[in-house]
């Protein structure tokens, strides 16, 4: 150990800095206020100040930065959906991923794998042509591949799935990739508080005062906040946001559970998706392989594990790969998922004048991180949604527009 | 949850139901605004609570209305369709 380290063993200065400061006390009032410090909220936070110079801004979490569902996805990036509006909004978000540790200076330990969908019926291999030529004419790169180059790709799969469901083709996806999902929310909470955002943590919204149709302050457990801009960025608790401003929502919540093995020699450099049989599987820089699987049956506010989840999950990873009947799972976890009836977001403005809403990522959120916050910070700045997500707005289950995306993870065809 | 009261069959693992969804009043769609309808239609009551919601149980063929706290996932109890009072 070089000598200039080791004076910190008796040191209390610490040349490690901080990744943000510690704010405690919230000011009387902010141009912006941005409930929940996820990913999502963070990005917005980042590219209200660098895209748009809006830096009075405070970002209140209710527990610690990054703890919610931005900590608890798979971590795949990915853009093969289905709709072309879908396409190119993840499209978006691959391309700023792709850059975003440079930009964030910090390493998001960002690894381009190659993605697979497995498919096990032929309606499934239907659905999949119809993804890639969907992605190809938008200009992404997805193509239908067959058994011999799966076997090629991931030499580790039993195409047959133990002759349960033997594999008939899949959607190539090349951009597919992972990355490490804290780290996300940590540069952007960076990079923003280095510009000038305050990071409130341990900071909960009671309430929302509206006055006559727009927002004019927010009351915390800190105190109250005056602002006429409120986003909120807020996963499984947005019906609890959207009820203190009275807006009606179709979200649910449902947990969507996940679960790690013990750490293995790296083997699988592909991610695997099933529909069929509802798993996703790739293995992380650290050796695990994360694993999710389909949504919890029927709705509840909880992030508690279920053995159902693991032993649903463990039967079919050992289908698709037999040796792993000994491998240990590590740890599960649940994350809130808020679910639309037409598996896309809802991002925009809202009719409570001041009130932007994202929200609706049920399981499709982590990937669109950079995109969701940079449209939502053009939102906010502008008070008027880019015509990227004109197709996520709140009103368009009013107006009977909705938008079927079923390109979303655990979501059957 | 691992068990549910089926009100015809008696108490049932879960795996045996389907969850159906919060219980929703029709509205007249004679008489009722787009917008009313489009509520019915895609709104749902997201937040956390006691509700009144529609359950299934599979082998029986039986659907029930279950009233759960969807944030303590308790249910308190469970009938018929149109026999609240008798339960």
């Amino acid at each position: 150990m070089p000598l200039r380290l080791l004076k910190y063993a008796v040191s209390r200065e610490h040349p490690a800095p901080r990744f943000f400061r510690d704010c405690t006390e919230p000011k009387k009032t902010y141009d912006a206020v941005i409930i929940g410090g996820g990913g999502h909220g963070l990005a917005a936070a980042y590219y209200l100040a660098k895209d748009h110079g809006i830096t009075n801004v405070a970002v209140l979490e209710k527990g610690y930065i990054g703890g919610g569902n931005t900590g608890r996805n798979t971590t795949i990036v990915r853009s093969n959906y289905l709709t072309p509006e879908g396409v190119n909004f993840y499209n978006a978000s691959v391309k700023l991923f792709e850059d975003l540790s440079e930009e964030l200076d910090l390493n998001l330990f960002y690894s381009n794998r190659g993605h697979f969908t497995l498919a096990h019926t032929d309606s499934a291999m239907r659905t999949m042509r119809w993804r890639a030529e969907v992605n190809k004419h938008v200009g992404v790169e997805s193509y239908v591949v067959g058994p011999d180059e799966i076997s090629k790709a991931c030499p580790q799969l039993d195409i047959s799935c133990s002759g349960q469901a033997p594999i008939l083709g899949a959607l190539y996806h090349a951009p597919g990739s992972v990355a490490r999902h804290d780290a996300v929310a940590w540069g952007y909470a960076k990079e923003a508080d280095r510009m000038g955002v305050e990071i409130f943590q341990s900071t909960e919204v009671t309430s929302i005062d509206v006055k006559s149709g727009k927002v004019v302050g927010v009351q915390t457990n800190k105190g109250y906040i005056s602002t006429n801009r409120v986003l909120s960025a807020v996963a499984g608790f947005t019906p609890r946001i959207c009820e203190m401003v009275d807006i009606e929502t179709p979200i649910v919540i449902h947990p969507l559970q996940a679960c790690v093995t013990e750490p293995m020699k790296p083997w699988l450099d592909t991610i695997l998706v099933s529909g069929s049989l509802h798993v996703y599987v790739s293995q992380s820089s650290r050796g695990e392989l994360v694993m999710g699987s389909s949504l919890d049956p029927y709705e509840i506010h909880s992030t508690r594990s279920s053995l159902d989840f693991v032993e649903g999950l463990t039967s079919h990873i050992t289908d698709m790969f037999p040796f792993l009947g000994n491998v240990k799972v590590v740890r599960q976890w649940a994350g809130m998922a808020d679910l639309t009836p037409d598996f896309a977001p809802i991002m925009g403005k809202t009719e409570v004048e001041g009130f932007y809403i994202d929200a609706g990522w049920g399981t499709w959120g982590f990937k669109a991180t950079p995109i969701s916050g940079k449209t939502m910070a053009e939102t906010i700045a502008r008070d008027m949604a880019p015509d990227m997500i004109k197709s996520f707005r709140l009103s368009r289950f009013e107006d009977y527009e909705l938008t079927g995306e079923k390109g979303a993870a655990s979501v059957g065809h | 949850m691992k068990l549910l009261q089926c009100p015809v069959n008696g108490i049932r693992p879960v795996s045996e139901f389907t969850y159906g969804g919060e219980y929703r009043e029709m509205p007249d769609p004679d008489t009722c605004s787009d917008k009313e309808w489009a509520g019915y239609v895609h709104y749902r009551h997201g937040a956390p609570g006691l509700k009144k919601e529609w359950w299934y149980h599979g082998p029986s063929g039986t659907w029930f209305i279950a009233e759960r706290n969807t944030l303590t996932d308790k249910v308190s109890r469970t009938y018929l369709y149109g026999q609240e009072n008798k339960a």
